[in-house]
């Protein structure tokens, strides 16, 4: 555990990706196989089965510590994370013992064995053994969630220092189903696996925010497209098997099963960049009901039919079995629009058509209608570029609509968990309605840390009242909030419910009666819900 | 019996003597417990303060009217016997009793009562009432122990000077800054200073507080001239241009706040040290036992839940609001502690 411990610290300590990397390679040379193991399977998302309730953990920690339950509620609230609450407030380790990452994993899970006495028994002396660093890992173990800002980019990476494989044929290893207990870093790791070539996806190309439309030379060089509102994928067609990746290499394949049919129409040799779109009767959904989808590893029935999904195809990249992202795009269109052109109608994808224009005034009133067409903006691309890998300027760009704002008040202030304990920077937001204030929505970003330091300052001296970890303040401040949608929830006591809203300005210049209304939300509801 | 003391919106205000104890409005008479700028501020007509404070605050403060007075010397100022005993904060820094027809009641300011081998050591006073800060009043603040953190600080010093990294250290100008550096190892390297901290070096100096060699780091001096330096700056100057000229480093706050993970991260530091010039949870309890006090008034910091805590324990618990901010890394001088 000793080990793991200064792994954690290492990764902790810095912000820079090389150190972080350096720190997962050297743990990767050394480590026992089997700690090592473990240690991935942490760090992708794989914990062992939770034992004991959080609930039971917090009393324990409390009665060890010798604190009232809602005194270390309290300490929980700030620290934001039970682990680190646990390990902070317990009173030091009388003695250590240096067992490896295994062993600790092994005692949580004999613990599912055992009477409560008996688990609560091996906890407490666990946390008795830990110096301060390990005991928060452990009981980050019991308590699942190991989010240390390692992705699986990083640990691939790492893997690929630590072996000398490349990196797209260890992401493929990782992937799937398997546990510790399936696996060993042998068969994992170390063994050959011929599978990997099918299902290995090409990077994604990205695009920047268009800045000006000035640089862009003759609108004839371009092409335009809807930028769809969806999940980005790459569809691989390859062995007679069909593989679904999403941007951030997950496999979502099992998630969207009736796109299995693709493959039944699509030849071999075939990679598609698309988009996932809700999508009935020829118009994408709205993206509530993609929402619904998203995070579920099996689809009930009723689902399928009330938010069926379909690829929204951009671009080919591997055209019968030969990567083509060096042809023009021009030319790779053209063959992506003679496979789909093949398929019979009722197959699940389409052609992301390309937008008409002459001019950019053209373009820009075709721009102004999409939040009609439920897209969020157009995609411009240059007709002979190639597709390139990550986020990339000149070729591509996005020119998303501007989003949707509504002044609002600020009524309430939370401090922020974690990273931001000691800020306040969660806010209940209000619209006016008559005398009334009407709370609508809650926003956590868009200001800058000068401007937080500056309402924490604030909310401390102007504080009506507290409710728990909640502020009441006087209605004085106002905000712009920007948002992408807008929708009717009998949930809200508004009545309304906001997609992705943010605080875009601090309207410094606006007094609480200039704020909008009940009315303006309703409006806008009725406008663009 | 009327109260000793009473807090008003200019400051915490003693009717039987007419004077405020570190107030934040102006007025006529002001105690100050320490010269940190949230405690010690301008406009008052007078101040009184110990002779171990009394330098920072001409420096700070420039052309007022300041008495000095030494620990444990007892003064009578109207109907009210004031003496002021060391508090362990800073250099100087003071807890101040009032005494009022036998009834004792003492303002610590900011306290910590551990020694940090630079400050006066806190020294427990016997009273009725107790004025507490508690910036760290919850169970999860522990601090250090300084003989480990002076190890962490030198060992981290050190790895980077021998990987060619200067070291960048964020403390506080008055205090944090120079019990460092009595505590780092001068032979690692050179200790270079932000002008903030050595002008309150010089102060202290001059007043015969004796430091380790600091260079103030002017615009000429740089990694090239200053090879594997320390250096220590206020947090504000932390991640701004100025420390760009040290070329590759290593960036550290120490703060009590670094305790917390998810502040320290926020900070984007390379390291944490914990250390803090206020009590923690322990310090806090094991203070306010000693000072025998039934009555007690929670400052600033943690205070709704100090005084919920206290009350459980069996004490006259209060909340009162005061203007004084504690350790905090979100702000520069304007609020140090």
């Amino acid at each position: 555990m000793k080990d793991f411990a200064t792994l954690f610290t290492r990764i902790d300590e810095s912000t820079k990706t090389t150190v972080k990397t350096a720190a997962l390679a050297d743990y990767f040379r050394n480590a026992d196989p089997s700690d090592k193991l473990w240690t991935i399977a942490l760090f992708t998302g794989r914990r062992p089965k939770r034992t004991i309730t959080a609930t039971r953990l917090r009393e324990w920690a409390a009665e060890v510590a010798g604190l009232p339950d809602w005194l270390f509620e309290e300490s929980y609230s700030i620290v934001g994370d039970l682990a680190e609450t646990i390990a902070l407030v317990l009173p030091p380790a009388e003695h250590e013992d240096d067992q490896s990452l295994t062993y600790w994993i092994n005692t949580i899970k004999t613990l599912s064995t055992l009477e409560e006495e008996d688990r609560k028994a091996g906890i407490l002396n666990a946390w008795n053994s830990l110096p301060t660093t390990q005991r928060f890992l452990f009981t980050k173990l019991l308590t699942g969630g190991f989010r240390i800002g390692v992705s699986a980019k990083l640990i691939t990476r790492a893997l690929a220092q630590a072996t000398g494989q490349p990196e797209p044929e260890l992401t493929h290893k990782l992937m799937g189903n398997w546990t510790p207990d399936t696996a060993t870093w042998e068969t994992l790791i170390e063994a050959d696996d011929p599978t990997a070539d099918l299902s290995r996806p090409y990077p994604f190309y990205l695009a920047y925010q268009l800045d000006s439309l000035d640089d862009l030379g003759p609108p004839a060089d371009w092409n335009a497209e809807r930028k769809w509102d969806g999940i980005r994928g790459q569809l691989i067609i390859r062995g007679g098997e069909h593989h679904l990746w999403s941007r951030g290499e997950d496999l979502m394949t099992d998630r969207f099963p009736e796109l299995s049919t693709l493959k039944d129409y699509l030849p071999d040799g075939t990679v598609i960049d698309g988009e996932i779109l809700a999508f009935a009767d020829e118009k994408p959904l709205s993206f509530n009901a993609l929402q619904k989808r998203i995070g579920r590893k099996t689809v009930p029935k009723k689902l399928l039919t009330e938010a069926p999904v379909i690829l929204m195809a951009y671009d080919l990249l591997e055209h019968e079995g030969k990567d083509i992202r060096d042809t023009p795009l021009k030319d790779r269109r053209n063959h992506l629009k003679t496979l789909i052109n093949q398929t019979p109608n009722e197959t699940p994808i389409r052609l992301s058509e390309a937008v008409p224009f002459q001019t950019w005034d053209d373009l820009a009133k075709a721009r102004d209608q999409s939040r009609d067409i439920g897209a969020e903006g157009l995609m411009l691309k240059r007709l002979d570029s190639p597709y390139l890998s990550g986020r990339k300027r000149g070729d591509w760009w996005k020119w998303k609509i501007d989003p949707l704002t509504i002044d609002a008040v600020m009524i309430y202030a939370q401090a922020g968990h974690g990273r931001r304990a000691n800020l306040f920077t969660d806010y209940t937001f209000a619209v006016r309605s008559g005398n009334d204030l009407v709370p609508f929505t809650k926003a956590y970003s868009g200001l800058t840390d000068a401007e937080f330091r500056e309402i924490t300052a604030w909310v401390r001296k102007n504080t009506l009242q507290k409710f728990g970890p909640v502020r009441q303040v006087p209605p004085t401040h106002v905000f712009e909030i920007a948002f992408e949608g807008i929708q009717a929830s009998p949930r809200h006591k508004s009545g309304v419910a906001l997609r992705f809203p943010r605080m875009s300005r601090w309207r410094r210049d606006k007094p609480m009666d200039e704020a909008n209304t009940l009315e303006d939300l309703k409006e806008m509801l009725a406008t663009y819900g | 019996m009327a109260d000793v003391l009473t807090f008003t919106d200019r400051g915490i205000y003693c009717p039987a003597g007419d004077f405020h104890i570190d107030p934040w409005q102006p007025v006529d008479r002001a105690l100050i417990t320490h010269g940190h700028s949230d405690h010690a501020r301008l406009g008052m007509g007078r101040y009184l303060a110990t002779t171990g404070t009394a330098p920072v605050m001409r420096h700070r403060l420039g052309e007022i009217t300041l008495d000095t007075i030494n620990y444990g010397e007892e003064t009578q100022i109207g109907d009210a016997k004031v003496s002021f005993h060391p508090a362990g904060h800073v250099p100087g820094s003071a807890q101040i009793r009032v005494e009022v027809k036998g009834e004792v009641w003492v303002v610590s300011g900011d306290y910590k009562t551990v020694a940090d081998g630079l400050s006066e050591p806190f020294e427990p006073v016997k009273c009725h009432a107790f004025i507490t800060e508690c910036t760290f009043g919850l169970p999860i603040f522990k601090w250090t122990p300084q003989d480990i953190l002076t190890q962490q600080i030198n060992e981290w010093w050190a790895t980077n000077a021998a990987a060619g990294r200067t070291s960048i250290l964020g403390a506080y100008a008055l205090g944090k800054a120079q019990r460092l550096l009595t505590t780092v190892n001068p032979d690692i390297g050179p200790i270079l200073t932000h002008g903030a901290i050595e002008n309150t070096n010089e102060v202290l100096r001059n007043q015969g507080i004796t430091l380790p060699q600091t260079t103030y780091a002017t615009a000429d001096i740089t990694a090239q001239t200053h090879p594997g330096a320390l250096v220590l700056a206020p947090p504000s100057a932390l991640g701004t241009t100025w420390t760009r000229r040290f070329g590759p480093a290593s960036t550290a706050f120490a703060s009590g706040w670094m305790a917390l993970r998810g502040v320290r991260r926020r900070r984007a530091a390379d390291r944490g040290f914990i250390v803090s010039d206020h009590a923690d949870w322990d310090g806090l309890n094991d203070a306010i036992k000693a000072t025998g006090a039934t009555k007690i008034f929670a400052t600033h910091g943690y205070t709704s839940v100090f005084q919920r805590w206290l009350t459980e324990q069996g004490y006259d618990a209060h909340v009162v609001s005061t203007d004084y901010h504690g350790e905090s890394l979100e702000t520069s001088e304007a609020s140090e502690a």
